[in-house]
């Protein structure tokens, strides 16, 4: 039985009139669509431990309050971490194949106790109850999560380089600020509404971190075609130098989406949440994540949340089978490239020719010719999309 | 701080004997390692398809309006 804590807060004032018409969207992860916003607690916060934590971590106290985390109340407790390592769901066995998890910033406090967790860039400002302290084998649990303790890995890394003593526990959001690109970000609560008043029953997520190319508009209007609506959802945040700026992928989506899809057929909103590069076992985060926006299915590519060679092409695609009750339907793509005999975007199971007619996407080659100030040819990137790229002196992290 | 707090837990069902034959026959040379790895399959996909939502937390119209004005005051509604 949960420990009651000690804060007396009171949750937001909600009632139980629910939006009639979402009975045709797909139920939130767990059926239950999360919210961990709380009025001022009526203690003294002052009263109350505080501890400044990173920036990753509010944001992971961010995505759990406003429900993209559902079911989630909070960081993992020991059986439901096990359950995740050990069977890729929660202890009561629904789907979770990525650990959330919170390191004691203090060895002074203890099971039953509430601390107050800030971080100054998001303001947040959240409670911690603590019901579980715990440690973990996280030699075993690298090689579960990322099927590799190779410390070149970025998640083995991050792993590592924790403490060994976890801490789980419901979390309560108090408080958080406005901050740059809000404009931008839509809850899985506003993104349900947005949906329901475009009248969209089916809505296709599609996950980026890059600008769109052809090869990427080719997916998404083919996954578009047979849904209603499609949900644009870039990952911001942490990025490592020679990506595309936050700013380049936003401004290059809005104006792909300006010239080349239907105003009532598209939307975009971000994502803030770390990348782990856990390859198939982040694909069925991700598509989660997109669940708990509203959306009825979720676009997997190849290697999807992949990095270096530690995963197989289709890994992201085959741990699927896994989850009959996942509750959002994948759309798989293999490679895809443009054949000059075909004179169009194909892939491996519509076209016929061989591969040397095939020109591949390249990023890297896209980013070559950007990088000179150039635009790339228009069978790449729509000329629209290249000129708002190379309307930022510095599209590029540094 | 124990590390190993938890066992992994199952229990057993009975089914009777011919099922349970039919359904080795069944699942050879497919990726079902076990009979109860292809009972557990089909039983998570059943029974998903018949839980109801919990009722989300949900919001009052007032909620509701709220929302849709910050959507159109972003320019996602019209």
């Amino acid at each position: 039985m949960r420990k009651k804590s000690k804060i007396d807060y009171e949750p937001l004032a909600i009632s139980t009139n629910t939006i009639e018409e979402v009975t045709t969207m797909p139920r939130p992860h767990g059926n239950k669509l999360i919210n961990r916003y709380a009025h001022k607690p009526s203690t003294d916060l002052q009263e109350i431990p505080s501890f400044e934590i990173d920036t990753n971590l509010s944001e992971d106290i961010l995505n759990i309050a406003n429900g993209v985390f559902s079911p989630l109340t909070g960081f993992l407790c020991f059986d439901d971490l096990d359950h995740v390592v050990k069977e890729k769901r929660l202890a009561n066995d629904i789907p979770w194949t990525i650990p959330i998890l919170f390191n004691p910033p203090t060895t002074d406090i203890k099971e039953g106790d509430t601390i107050r967790l800030t971080n100054k860039e998001t303001g947040v400002e959240a409670l911690l109850e603590i019901h579980d302290m715990y440690t973990y084998d996280t030699h075993m649990l690298s090689q579960e999560i990322f099927r590799t303790t190779d410390t070149a890995h970025p998640g083995v890394a991050h792993v590592q380089s924790m403490k060994n003593a976890f801490v789980g526990g419901d979390i309560t959001l108090l408080a958080s600020k406005s901050r740059h690109f809000d404009e931008y970000q839509l809850t899985p609560r506003e993104t349900r509404v947005l949906f329901k008043e475009k009248g969209w029953r089916e809505i296709v997520a599609f996950q980026t971190r890059n600008p769109p190319h052809i090869g990427h508009e080719y997916v998404q209007k083919t996954a578009l075609t047979f849904v209603d609506g499609i949900f644009i959802n870039p990952i911001i945040g942490k990025k490592k130098s020679g990506d595309f700026k936050d700013e380049v992928i936003l401004a290059s989506y809005e104006t792909l989406m300006k010239h080349y899809y239907l105003r009532d057929r598209a939307v975009m909103s971000i994502l803030r949440t770390s990348m782990k590069y856990a390859g198939p076992r982040e694909a069925i985060h991700h598509a989660i994540m997109r669940k708990n926006f509203g959306c009825t299915h979720f676009i997997v590519g190849r290697d999807h949340a992949g990095v270096g060679n530690y995963y197989g092409p289709y890994d992201a695609h085959d741990i699927f089978k896994e989850f009959p009750d996942l509750g959002i339907i994948p759309v798989f793509f293999r490679s895809f490239s443009r054949c000059t005999k075909c004179g169009s975007v194909v892939n491996d199971k519509i076209c016929p020719h061989d591969q040397q007619y095939h020109i591949n996407f390249s990023g890297k080659k896209i980013r070559e010719i950007l990088l000179e100030g150039k635009i790339p040819p228009e069978d790449m990137m729509r000329k629209e999309v290249a000129e708002t790229i190379l309307t930022f002196d510095h599209p590029f992290v540094e | 701080m124990a590390e190993e707090k938890n066992e992994k837990k199952y229990t057993t069902i009975s089914i009777p004997t011919p099922l349970a034959e039919k359904i080795k026959r069944r699942i050879e040379g497919t990726g079902f390692h076990s009979l109860s790895s292809y009972v557990t399959y089909v039983l998570r996909e059943v029974i998903s398809g018949m839980e109801e939502d919990e009722g989300e937390e949900a919001f009052t119209k007032e909620d509701e309006e709220k929302v849709k004005d910050r959507l159109r005051a972003l320019g996602y509604l019209d």
